[in-house]
């Protein structure tokens, strides 16, 4: 222990001192050029340019008539822009018999998404409520059974279900696609959900049972407010896999029921007739804008649901 | 007429546990547990990490599906009875506030979900923020609150209940040692105002001697001694209790015990004056505890029935006490010496021991003779 005398008479001396302190002193200085930078920079730029470009290529594309398009001047932007290409995909390009263009594969995807998102997350979200709160005897099984589910290649299945909606009388409809939907879109939700909801307290569920609330009182009205995050983490990967979905669109529906991606498709390989690559990106375009739309509007929540869902396992 | 006799010996107490089962799988947690606990009483069930003291108020709360036995609370057989269904209130340690709730929506949450009139809310809430003095708190998160706060709020969210028995969960572990220190005293005046049934759950001996009337103590999924804090302290009824309870621990001393002497390597030590729990002591191997403040020093050794000398190894100042280590005979025995007392590591000390005031136990069972 230093005296105390001789700890005040040395800070003391320091001080008429202190602006003379030679050598380096307060923040360090830092350099903008460091190497460090220039390759983190540089990395990150050539990443943003091998993606943007391809959308830049297909954007100026879609803008310009079939005439300058011949041209081959494929990096130009457009010298006279016009938008036809984009109305002839939305509402005038043929696929198969039909002349409507992608309005109509539009509307059936929406009709598609919105029941299939809604039950998908309404279920999963229950399911991995129940399956972390209030675990029963063989939860545990049942989850490693649904977790199965996840790794099965969707191939092996396709058929059984083909068979399963046609006893059920509904092949072909959308209400059956929906049902795939719901169905394959429950493992990788309730496993999200599960382990969310694993991260919240105990004790906050147990206070609640203390409070009287029950099964759905602890579910509606403490848990739901407190996950908007995985909430729109699920409806993320909900909404962008149904939407991008093509393979049960193209198998278990009928070509007037056929979703967006399958009409793209049939605009883009139609064999007749001159390639119209300004429609074709045009309507490539018009189907990914919804994916691309609820990334814009929701990203930061989705980044926090990802990080806070994947701690605990 | 056999339920008759049951409902009124039930009513004296105000929460009875008969004969307990607890298991998860083949792990038996808490096995044929028995115990009364008097109406307005504050018992502590006191145990390391793992003795299975969470797990008993979680059974008496309803949140542990119990194997056998049965609960009772306040003369009602409650064992399948839901939580709240139970008339009790609950504090936890972490607080388990809803986090998106006001302060507000944190006390009336348990009485809406109970659908009570609204007039009856606001006043239950009025009262309790006014008992625990979080008035202005009332229309924060618990985001916005520190620890201490929180923890009144928690105890608040019991306190509107307006039930019998309160049950406490390690409550104030995750606050700092003052904060923990004025809240136990809050606590305390606390339970004297309301003379609820208070079951408190704690590993900190301070907290349980300090605050019970009562003290539980649990090892293993059993009770090893419930008495007052008073007994407990000074006739501890085995070994582990012994040990357990008081800071820094008994120094125990191996030895024999003989025509009321216990012998322990060159010293003998009288047996007079103590008051052996069975009229009738057989001889043998037996252990003397002796608490470290029990251990005379100064003037007053040559009062004492034995003395002897010790070479003083370690000097612990600790402002208020002075812990010396010494050893005496094989064991390594610790001596609370006054504060200001001046003791140097090589120092001789000459000490006096009153065998009486310890406690005596059996070499084999560990039980106090």
């Amino acid at each position: 222990m230093a005296n105390v005398g001789t700890l005040a008479s040395t800070m003391a001396a320091e001080e008429p001192v202190r602006d003379r302190l030679d050598g380096p002193s307060g923040p360090r200085p830092k350099k903008v050029f460091s190497r460090t930078n220039i390759i983190v920079y540089g990395t990150l730029f050539v990443v943003a340019v091998y993606y943007a470009l391809p959308l830049y290529v297909m954007l100026v594309t879609s803008l310009k008539g079939m005439p300058e398009i011949r041209v081959g001047n494929i990096f130009a932007p457009p010298i006279e822009a016009t938008f036809q290409p984009w109305i002839k995909a939305w509402s005038e390009a043929c696929t198969g018999i039909n002349c409507d263009g992608l309005s109509r594969g539009f509307w059936n995807s929406v009709t598609i998404l919105i029941p299939s998102v809604i039950i998908s997350i309404a279920v999963a979200s229950v399911n991995g409520y129940a399956l972390s709160m209030w675990k029963f005897k063989g939860s545990e099984v049942f989850f490693t059974i649904l977790m199965i589910g996840a790794f099965i290649p969707y191939q092996v299945m396709l058929y059984p279900i083909v068979i399963l909606l046609r006893e059920a009388g509904l092949y072909g409809s959308l209400t059956g696609l929906v049902l795939v939907h719901v169905a394959f879109g429950m493992p990788i939700n309730t496993l999200l959900f599960r382990n969310y909801f694993a991260a919240i307290p105990e004790e906050l569920f147990k206070a609640a049972r203390v409070d009287g609330a029950g099964f759905w009182g602890i579910f509606v009205r403490i848990i739901m407010p407190m996950s908007l995050p995985i909430f729109v983490v699920a409806l993320i990967i909900q909404v962008t896999g149904i939407w991008n979905d093509f393979l049960f669109g193209v198998v278990y529906v009928r070509p007037e029921n056929y979703p967006m991606t399958v009409q793209l498709n049939n605009i883009v390989n139609s064999v007749q007739g001159v390639k119209e690559y300004n429609v074709n990106m045009a309507a490539t375009l018009l189907t990914g804008l919804v994916p691309l739309v609820v990334y814009f509007f929701s990203g930061k929540l989705f980044v926090r649901g990802i990080a806070a869902g994947a701690v605990k396992g | 007429m056999q339920m008759n006799e049951m409902s009124q010996v039930s009513s004296r107490n105000s929460v009875e546990i008969k004969n307990l089962d607890l298991s998860f799988g083949a792990v038996k947690v808490l096995q044929d547990l028995n115990l009364d606990i008097h109406q307005g009483e504050f018992l502590v069930l006191l145990g390391s990490s793992g003795c299975g003291k969470s797990t008993l108020l979680n059974c008496i709360a309803g949140l542990l599906e119990i194997t056998g036995g049965q609960i009772w609370i306040g003369g009602k057989n409650v064992t399948w009875a839901e939580p709240s269904e139970r008339g009790i209130g609950m504090v936890f340690q972490s607080y388990a506030l809803y986090p998106q709730m006001t302060v507000r929506g944190n006390l009336s949450f348990g009485l809406k979900n109970a659908r009570l009139p609204k007039e009856d809310i606001e006043s239950r809430v009025a009262r309790a923020a006014e008992i625990l003095q979080i008035e202005p708190l009332l229309d924060r998160k618990p985001g916005a609150l520190s620890g201490g706060q929180r923890q009144r709020v928690a105890i608040g969210r019991a306190l509107v209940r307006d039930v019998d028995v309160f049950l406490f969960d390690e409550p104030l572990s995750n606050l700092d040692a003052k904060l923990r220190a004025d809240l136990r005293v809050e606590l305390k005046t606390l339970h004297q105002r309301l003379g609820n049934t208070m079951i408190y759950v704690t590993h900190d001996q301070v907290e349980a001697m300090t605050l019970a009337d009562r003290i539980a103590i649990m090892k293993g999924g059993q009770i090893m001694q419930l008495s007052s804090p008073d007994v407990i302290y000074n006739k501890p009824q085995n070994l582990y209790v012994a040990d357990f309870i008081g800071s820094p621990s008994m120094n125990f001393m191996h030895g024999h015990l003989e025509n009321g002497v216990f012998t322990a390597g060159d010293l003998r030590l009288p047996m007079e004056g103590y008051e052996y729990s069975a009229p009738q002591v057989s001889d043998g191997p037996a252990i003397l505890g002796i608490r470290p403040e029990h251990v005379v020093t100064g003037e007053l050794v040559a009062s004492c029935p034995v003395q002897t000398e010790v070479k003083v190894e370690l000097v612990e100042p600790m402002g208020s006490d002075t812990l010396v280590y010494a050893p005496l005979g094989k064991e390594r025995f610790r001596i609370r010496m006054d504060g200001q007392a001046k003791v140097s590591p090589g120092e001789t000390l000459p000490i006096g021991l009153v065998p009486a005031k310890g406690s005596l136990f059996d070499k084999s069972s560990e039980e106090r003779l």
